[in-house]
């Protein structure tokens, strides 16, 4: 493990530790909110980890400006581009969570997935 | 030079409102805004009944010795696991993090020809001033399009979830379980959004037309048109936004801006594939009627966008348009 | 270029629009087009595979004006056409077969919504088998996981609400590594494109620079998908979904989202990382541990369910566990089993749950065990298709089961240490399997006198004919892939070859 490398990708190391938090979030909390909390933490750790890929020091957004069409000028499209799609991808699955949360609060008024089950079982359906 | 003018018309002028309410003599709002005094509370006994006897399962099942003896370790197992798991978990990306190759640096394997042509050549190839809107739109267009589609079936699928309209009972209820909740006519609200929401909607179809020219396009433009449609119908309530917005106008508008999206795409990648020259003329670089299909293209991102956010907004909170 | 090598493109394309097309009408308009797209799709799929089988070449279809690296692209072969083929085949028969189940359980406003899932799944998992770059693939994994989710709760009981949640929390976890994977691919080796990555994956596995990202990606990939594939220890979400949803729903679920994102895999392997890549590490030992565990514990649960629904849930984790043994042997002849493996099941679990329902619908829509007594006389053709089912499962001569075993033991053979247990695991498993499907069977042809009680009658097969009808062509699905493996196989291998 190369400590100085590190220590220099500080930010990569931050969104990983941020995906980390969201994901144990999403996977080991109980309460549906909480859970969905912990995918958006995890959705935008990873924009922030791929807003970190494209940038290059030194350079600007990229859009042509004053007709300055070289490399050297802008910073990488790509990562960019991948971020909007994810934005949108959460988005949309956010959505999708949230009302399956209203829908089981409104049948089992609680948001304990846990509690959820036992009464399912409970009510052998 | 002054003159006087008689009691009559003095009180119609805002002055002698503003005193009347400083010095206290009339409540300005009174009789103005809709305020509900607090209904009695009453229950039924059925539902007494219950409520007691939910709580008191749930004291049962808190002070519930036996059955907190035997969970206890296993929670407390389960809280170390999940402290584990994550550790290792963090540990892991650290390793790999320190590996990758370092931050910001030019000569990084992600900076190779693939952007060096969308910067070079973008331009002439796209005709986008926003390198970013031109490779999404243009070059990567296939990602782009099942985006919006992501988009689209989501929105199905929380309408399947939360859609109540085959039940008209139903909505009826939840529309007025709705309005107990929300005061109508809220001044402060109404008087802030008339101010607010036109520059909203306005700088939002900017956003959108001008995606090919800087910063922007359909999908952030989408999102503040959304947000202004939820703020008009948070001000003015369901009555007003449905006589321009209802279900059919969102079906309709989805279904023409996706189709719109899927054709121009099929056209492209069909003429692309088979080597034929597009007949779509790229325009100058940096008018706003330029750089082919991208100005198309957002304008239906756009519409999907803000269709789908007003739909989420309407949908969580009561189930029908 | 030749006009049939359009036909992927057109047929992905088309079965997108006539999601939002259905989104514009009535549930029985939409319907119809489903049906009419679905057939259009599986004709269109025939002449690519036919024209890809005369020329023994794989070909790259431009997505757009821009070359390789710059733009997107979709790249066909023998296996991509084959498969997609079969998907629209098979979808096409769990449609129709659930047809009076879906008009009796879905809300007649909420059809077309149902049909517009079903419409998008198959567009999804058209571009997961066609796509050559990762991110789209990414794109349309998503795709997939929420139309998967809509078929789930389209029936909208508690359970099936509850469980549409577990899977989407299980997939989210999924896709989250898949990207967090991506991300890393992408940072070490700059490209997006599967074939371009591949190249840069070689040098990097010369040169020793990057290796330990990208074994994490790899890692992370694989686990992703395993996750969203239910692979045994994630499979919780799993018996609820399968056992409650219309069973249409059910069928699909179980036969093709899971194989979309195993193929995804296969690609990822192949045309990503390269297999040499994926042998050296040891990421595939991991697979091939939990395949395994999930073809015991799956078999071991299954026989404990006293509901025929969730029995036959179950047996897709241990199904699914044998699939990812197959993976985790790390061989050409490991992964071949492994697709062959994904036909069979494919075909088998469609019938079973088809059938499962057409026993059910016979004895008061009980699920019981208890009630199912006697259930092979009430509705005959459902009782033989559950029992040839039943028997490739078990993995009985001339069907398909039998072969993918025989194909599995094959591989395993002179595969190091990983030959025993592999070989010990099939010989539980399929033992197990016996023990569940056989007690099954004779529970069904059991006869007992229930003309008295109310709910149990005899359906005769023309009652359903649709289900009848797909539960037949699936019966000689069945039977082509028993006992014409001998070519399918060939193709696979030709497929496989073009991968590369």
């Amino acid at each position: 493990m190369d400590l100085s490398n590190l220590m220099h990708n500080y930010p990569e190391a931050v969104s990983m530790i941020l995906f980390a938090i969201g994901f144990s979030n999403l996977l080991l909390q109980k309460n549906l909110i909480k859970k969905i909390i912990g995918l958006n933490i995890m959705d935008t750790a990873m924009y922030l980890f791929l807003a970190l890929k494209g940038y290059i020091v030194g350079r600007s957004a990229p859009i042509v400006t004053d007709g300055v069409q070289s490399v050297e000028a802008y910073i990488n499209p790509i990562p960019a581009g991948l971020v909007l799609t994810g934005i949108v991808v959460s988005v949309s699955v956010s959505a999708l969570m949230l009302s399956l949360t209203i829908r089981l609060y409104r049948r089992f008024h609680t948001l304990n997935l846990d509690e959820i089950s036992t009464m399912l079982k409970k009510e052998g359906l | 030079m002054s003159r006087k003018i008689s009691e009559e018309s003095y009180r119609k002028t805002r002055s002698f409102r503003l005193h009347q309410w400083f010095t206290g003599e009339k409540d300005l709002f009174l009789d103005q805004v809709e305020m509900k005094p607090q209904e009695p509370f009453t229950e039924s006994k059925k539902v007494k009944k219950k409520r007691e006897k939910e709580k008191q399962k749930m004291l049962d099942q808190i002070y519930n010795l036996e059955r907190n003896r035997k969970t206890g370790p296993f929670q407390t197992l389960y809280r170390v696991v999940s402290v584990l798991f994550c550790i290792c978990m963090v540990s892991l990306f650290l390793v790999a993090v320190s590996y990758l190759p370092p931050l910001g640096d030019a000569g990084n394997p992600a900076n190779n020809e693939v952007p060096q042509r969308y910067i070079e050549n973008g331009l002439q190839e796209t005709g986008a001033v926003n390198i970013v809107t031109g490779m999404i739109l243009d070059y990567r267009a296939f990602d782009t399009l099942g985006e919006s589609h992501v988009l689209f079936i989501a929105t199905c699928a929380v309408l399947i979830l939360l859609r109540l309209d085959g039940n008209k009972k139903k909505l009826q209820e939840e529309e007025a379980s709705d309005s107990a909740h929300e005061p109508e006519n809220d001044v402060i609200l109404q008087t802030v959004a008339k101010i607010v929401v036109p520059p909203i909607m306005i700088f939002g179809i900017y956003v959108i037309l001008g995606g090919h020219l800087g910063p922007g396009g359909g999908f952030s433009g989408g999102a503040i048109i959304g947000a202004g449609l939820i703020l008009y119908l948070n001000a003015f309530g369901f009555e007003k936004t449905e006589r321009f917005f209802t279900a059919k106008t969102y079906k309709w508008m989805c279904f023409g801006a996706l189709g719109c999206y899927c054709l121009a795409k099929s056209y492209s990648f069909f003429t692309g594939a088979n080597h034929i020259e597009s007949i779509i003329p790229l325009g100058t670089p940096g008018a706003i009627l330029s750089s082919g299909l991208i100005l198309i293209l957002n304008i239906c991102v756009g519409i999907v966008v803000a269709g789908t956010m007003y739909t989420f907004y309407v949908m969580f909170r009561k189930g029908g348009f | 270029m030749q006009f049939v090598q359009n036909l992927p493109f057109i047929s992905i394309i088309v079965s997108l629009f006539s999601g939002s097309l259905s989104s514009i009408m009535g549930g029985k308009k939409a319907k119809r087009l489903n049906l009419a797209m679905m057939s259009l799709v599986a004709a269109m799929s025939l002449m690519v595979f036919l024209f890809v089988l005369g020329t023994g070449e794989s070909y790259v279809y431009m997505m757009g004006h821009f070359p390789a690296p710059w733009g997107n692209e979709i790249r066909i072969g023998v296996l991509e056409a084959g498969m997609a083929l079969f998907f629209c085949v098979v979808m096409l028969l769990c449609v129709i077969g659930g047809y009076q189940e879906q008009a009796a359980e879905i809300e007649d406003e909420k059809k077309n919504l149902y049909y517009i899932m079903i419409n998008l799944l198959l567009c999804s998992l058209l571009a997961l088998i066609y796509t050559n770059d990762l991110f789209t693939a990414y794109v349309f994994v998503e795709i997939n996981t929420i139309s998967a989710c809509g078929l789930i709760m389209i029936k909208q009981n508690g359970r099936t609400i509850e469980a549409a949640t577990r899977y989407m929390i299980m997939s989210l976890l999924g896709s989250g590594m898949l990207l967090l994977g991506i991300c890393y691919l992408y940072d070490v080796t700059g490209h997006l494109l599967m074939s371009n990555i591949k190249e840069q994956v070689e040098i990097i596995h010369r040169t020793g620079q990057y290796r330990v990202p990208l074994l994490v990606a790899v890692g992370l990939m694989s686990v992703g998908l395993a996750i969203k594939s239910a692979l045994f220890p994630f499979h919780a979400w799993l018996p609820d979904a399968y056992g409650y949803s219309t069973v249409s729903s059910a069928a699909i679920l179980s036969s093709l989202v899971s194989k979309g994102y195993i193929f995804l895999l296969i690609k990822i392997f192949y045309r990503v990382i390269g297999f040499d890549v994926i042998q050296d590490s040891k990421v595939v030992n991991i697979l091939f541990i939990f395949g395994i565990l999930g073809m015991i514990m799956g078999s071991i649960s299954a026989i404990r369910e006293n509901n025929i629904r969730r029995m036959v849930a179950y047996s897709s984790v241990a199904q699914i566990g044998y699939i990812y043994m197959g993976f985790g042997l790390a061989t050409e002849a490991g992964i071949m089993a492994s697709i062959f493996h994904v036909l069979s099941h494919a075909a088998t679990k469609s019938l079973l749950f088809l059938s499962a329902s057409g026993i059910t619908d016979s004895s008061n829509d009980s699920t019981d065990f208890f009630d199912l007594t006697g259930a092979g006389y009430r509705n005959k053709l459902a009782g033989i298709a559950f029992t040839v089912g039943s028997l490739s499962m078990v993995g009985f001569p001339a069907l398909s089961g039998f072969i993918s075993k025989l194909l599995f033991a094959q591989a395993a053979i002179g595969d190091g240490w990983k030959m025993f247990p592999a070989l010990i695991a099939l010989a539980v498993s399929t033992v197990l399997n016996a023990v569940y499907f056989m007690k099954t069977v004779i529970r069904l042809y059991t006869p007992e006198r229930t003309a008295g009680r109310e709910g149990f009658r005899e359906i005769h097969m023309t009652e359903n004919r649709t289900k009848s009808a797909a539960m037949l062509c699936l019966v000689a699905l069945n039977l082509i892939l028993g006992l014409g493996s001998a070519p399918i196989v060939r193709m696979i291998e030709q497929g496989l070859g073009m991968f590369a």
